[in-house]
C-alpha cells in the first residue's frame, strides 16, 4: 500500500513529464502537437502561463527547438516534446544546441515509424536516432523511463543533466509509458533537487565563453545579463569565434566528449534486479523493462537465475556496469520493440564474454513477459 | 510469494467496444476509484485507432496490493464488451472463471453461458433520457460485478472527473448500473467459460 502521508493522483506518464518539468524549474516550452505526445503540450500551455513561464505553439518542430535554444540562451530552462516524425524535423537545430552546448530537453515519446508510421502504437524506433540522428560526432545525453512515477523523476534528472553538462538531453518515452495512468505521490518542491547551470564568476571583460572548466564545463552567461559573446554553429574557440586551426578544433571536439563520457554514475543511470547470482540476465529499457521484470520473476519461481539489468540512461552507454554482467553471465537476452539497436551496442561491449540473445517486436504491439519468458526458459 | 499467490493479488479488466463510447473515460475513472480513493496500486492503459470515433477501442484496468510490473492486461478477470466485435474478439482472452459482461441490445450472439447481458445503452436511453451515459451504466455494473472497488468511491472518482453540469445525470447513470447488477447472481452462472465437461 502507499505510504498515507502523502496526496496521491492518477497522472498519465506524459502528465507526469510534465509535473517533472515544471519542478526542476523549466519555464519555456515551444512545439507542435503530435501523437503521442500533444499531451505535454496541451498540459504546459495552461500550466506554464501560470507560474510566468511562457508556452508558444510554433509553426513546427523545426521552430520549436529554435525557440527553446534561444531561450535557453536567455537563462530559462526549457523544453520540447514529440514524436518520431518531429523528432525528424528538430534534427537540424538540435546540432546547433550541441555545438554550442546549450542545456535543453528534448522529449521523444516513440510510435511506429518510419515516417507517419503507426501513430498510436508503441514503438522503440528511435534508439538510435536520438544518439546519432543530427550530424557529426556530437556528445548527447539520451535517457528512457518505464513507468508513470520515472516519467517525473527522470525529466527532473534530464533537466540536471543538461543544465550540469551544458548538453542538450533526449527523453525518450513510448506509447504505453506515455498514456498508462498510475498512481503517484509526488515530492514537494523542496524536496526536488534541481541543479541550475553554472554562471560566470569572473568580471564580463575576462568572460571566455567557451573555456571549460575543471569538468569541460563552460560557465555560461545569459544573454542581456552583461556578459556579451558570440554564439555559433561553427567550430569555435574559446571566444565564441569561428576556427579552422587544428589544435583548437581538435580540443573543441575533445572537450565536449569529454564532458559527458567519463562514467559519471549520474549521467549513466542503472537499475539492476536480481543480479547478484545471476548466470542469464535481461538488458531492458522502457515499457518493455516492466514486461521483462515479470517474466524475469516468473522464470526466478522454477528455478532459473535469471536477473534485469534495466537502462535509464541509454547514451552515453553505460559499459562499466554492463561490462562485469557480461562476464558474470552465459547469455544475455535484449528485447526490444525495433531490430536491435540497443542490441547492438551490447554485441559491441560484449567482445565475446557472452552470448546476446535478441527479441525483436516491430508490429506496434507491446512485448509480453510470455514472449520473454519462453526465451529465458530456453538459454 | 508463488506465481499463483502473485496472481491472486492481481484483477484484470478489459473495457471494449469502439471509438466514442466513454470506455476509456469509465476505465480511468475505474482507475482512479481503486488507485486514489481506495489506495490500491493500479495501471489503466488503453489502445485505439488513429479514428476519433468508430474504429476498435479497448481500455485496461491492473489492479493489485503490490506494486504492477507489466501494465496491461495478460489473463482477464472481467471482460465487457459493448458491441459483438469487441467481444468476438476479446472473448479468449478471459480467465476460464473470469466474467463476460456485454450490452445485451449490441451483443446478440454469446460466445458462452457464462456471461452476463445487460442493456445498457437501452438503459441509458430509457432511464437516463441519454445514450450517452451508457458507458457509465457499465461501469457501475462492473464495479460491482468485479468486487473489487469501493461503490462510494467509484461515485466519487465519477463526480470528479466528468463535467460541470452532468454530474447528477452521470451518477445516475452509475447508481442504474449498480443496481441492474445487483439482480445478477453469480452463483446461477456456469463455472468455467469455457467447458467441455459440464453437463447439459
Amino acid at each position: 500500500m502507499y505510504d498515507q502521508g502523502k496526496q496521491r493522483l492518477l497522472l498519465q506518464g506524459n502528465e507526469a513529464i510534465v509535473q517533472g518539468a515544471l519542478a526542476a524549474g523549466c519555464r519555456f516550452f515551444a512545439g507542435y502537437p503530435i501523437t503521442p505526445a500533444s499531451e505535454i503540450a496541451e498540459q504546459l500551455s495552461v500550466e506554464l502561463p501560470a507560474v510566468g513561464g511562457t508556452f508558444i505553439q510554433m509553426e513546427d518542430e523545426i521552430a520549436g527547438m529554435g525557440a527553446i535554444i534561444g531561450a535557453s540562451l536567455a537563462g530559462v530552462k526549457s523544453m520540447t516534446a514529440t514524436s518520431g516524425p518531429g523528432f525528424s524535423l528538430i534534427q537540424e537545430n538540435l546540432g546547433f544546441a550541441c555545438v554550442a552546448e546549450v542545456p535543453c530537453v528534448i522529449v521523444n515519446v516513440m510510435r511506429g515509424g518510419p515516417s507517419t508510421g503507426l501513430p498510436t502504437c508503441p514503438a522503440q524506433g528511435d534508439v538510435q536516432m536520438a544518439r546519432w540522428g543530427t550530424h557529426g560526432d556530437h556528445p548527447i545525453v539520451v535517457l528512457s523511463v518505464s513507468t508513470v512515477m520515472d516519467s517525473f523523476t527522470i525529466t527532473v534528472k534530464a533537466f540536471n543533466i543538461a543544465e550540469k553538462y551544458r548538453v542538450p538531453v533526449i527523453l525518450l518515452s513510448d506509447e504505453i509509458v506515455a498514456h498508462t495512468r498510475e498512481c503517484v505521490e509526488l515530492p514537494d518542491i523542496g524536496e526536488v533537487k534541481v541543479m541550475d547551470r553554472i554562471r560566470p564568476s569572473v568580471p564580463p571583460d575576462w568572460y571566455k565563453p567557451y573555456e571549460g572548466d575543471a569538468r569541460g564545463v563552460p560557465p555560461m552567461a545569459s544573454f542581456g545579463d552583461g556578459y556579451r559573446h558570440h554564439v555559433t554553429g561553427l567550430i569555435h574557440d574559446e571566444m565564441g569565434f569561428p576556427t579552422q586551426n587544428p589544435r583548437e578544433v581538435e580540443s573543441f571536439h575533445k572537450r565536449l566528449a569529454r564532458k559527458i563520457t567519463r562514467g559519471f554514475p549520474d549521467v549513466q543511470m542503472t537499475r539492476g534486479y536480481f543480479l547478484d547470482d545471476a548466470e542469464i540476465f535481461v538488458i531492458a529499457y522502457g515499457a518493455v523493462a516492466r514486461s521483462a521484470l515479470r517474466a524475469v520473476q516468473d522464470a526466478r519461481e522454477i528455478g532459473i537465475k535469471v536477473g534485469l539489468m534495466q537502462l535509464i540512461t541509454l547514451f552515453p552507454f553505460p559499459r562499466r556496469t554492463i561490462t562485469p554482467l557480461l562476464k558474470q553471465c552465459r547469455s544475455v537476452l535484449v528485447p526490444e520493440m525495433n531490430l536491435g539497436q540497443i542490441s547492438r551496442e551490447v554485441q559491441r561491449v560484449n567482445e565475446g564474454f557472452c552470448t546476446v540473445v535478441k527479441h525483436n517486436r516491430v508490429d506496434g504491439k507491446f512485448i509480453t513477459p510470455r514472449e520473454i519468458y519462453s526465451h529465458l526458459i530456453k538459454i | 510469494m508463488s506465481a499463483e499467490q502473485k496472481d491472486q493479488e492481481r484483477y484484470e479488466i478489459r473495457l471494449s467496444g469502439s471509438g466514442g463510447q466513454g470506455l476509456i473515460t469509465a476505465a480511468v475513472v475505474f482507475a482512479e476509484a481503486v488507485g486514489v480513493y481506495d489506495g490500491k496500486y493500479v495501471c489503466q492503459t488503453q489502445s485505439y485507432g488513429p479514428e476519433a470515433r468508430g474504429g476498435k477501442s479497448k481500455a485496461e484496468v491492473v489492479i493489485s496490493s503490490i506494486p504492477i510490473d507489466y501494465p496491461k492486461a495478460l489473463e482477464l478477470d472481467l471482460l465487457l464488451a459493448m458491441n459483438q466485435a469487441a467481444c468476438d474478439a476479446y472473448f479468449y482472452d478471459i480467465k476460464p472463471n473470469g466474467l463476460l459482461v456485454v450490452d445485451s441490445g449490441l451483443v446478440e450472439q454469446h460466445p458462452t453461458s457464462r456471461i452476463i447481458a445487460i442493456p445498457f445503452t437501452r438503459i441509458a436511453k430509457e432511464e437516463i433520457g441519454r445514450e450517452l451515459v451508457a458507458n457509465m451504466v457499465a461501469l457501475g455494473a462492473i464495479g460491482l460485478l468485479s468486487g473489487r472497488v469501493d461503490l462510494g468511491n467509484l461515485e466519487r472518482a465519477l463526480l470528479a472527473r466528468v463535467p460541470k453540469g452532468t454530474e447528477e445525470m452521470n451518477s445516475q447513470a452509475l447508481q442504474c448500473g449498480i443496481e441492474e447488477a445487483r439482480k445478477v447472481n453469480l452463483d446461477d452462472l456456469p463455472r468455467a467459460v469455457m467447458s467441455d465437461d459440464d453437463e447439459v
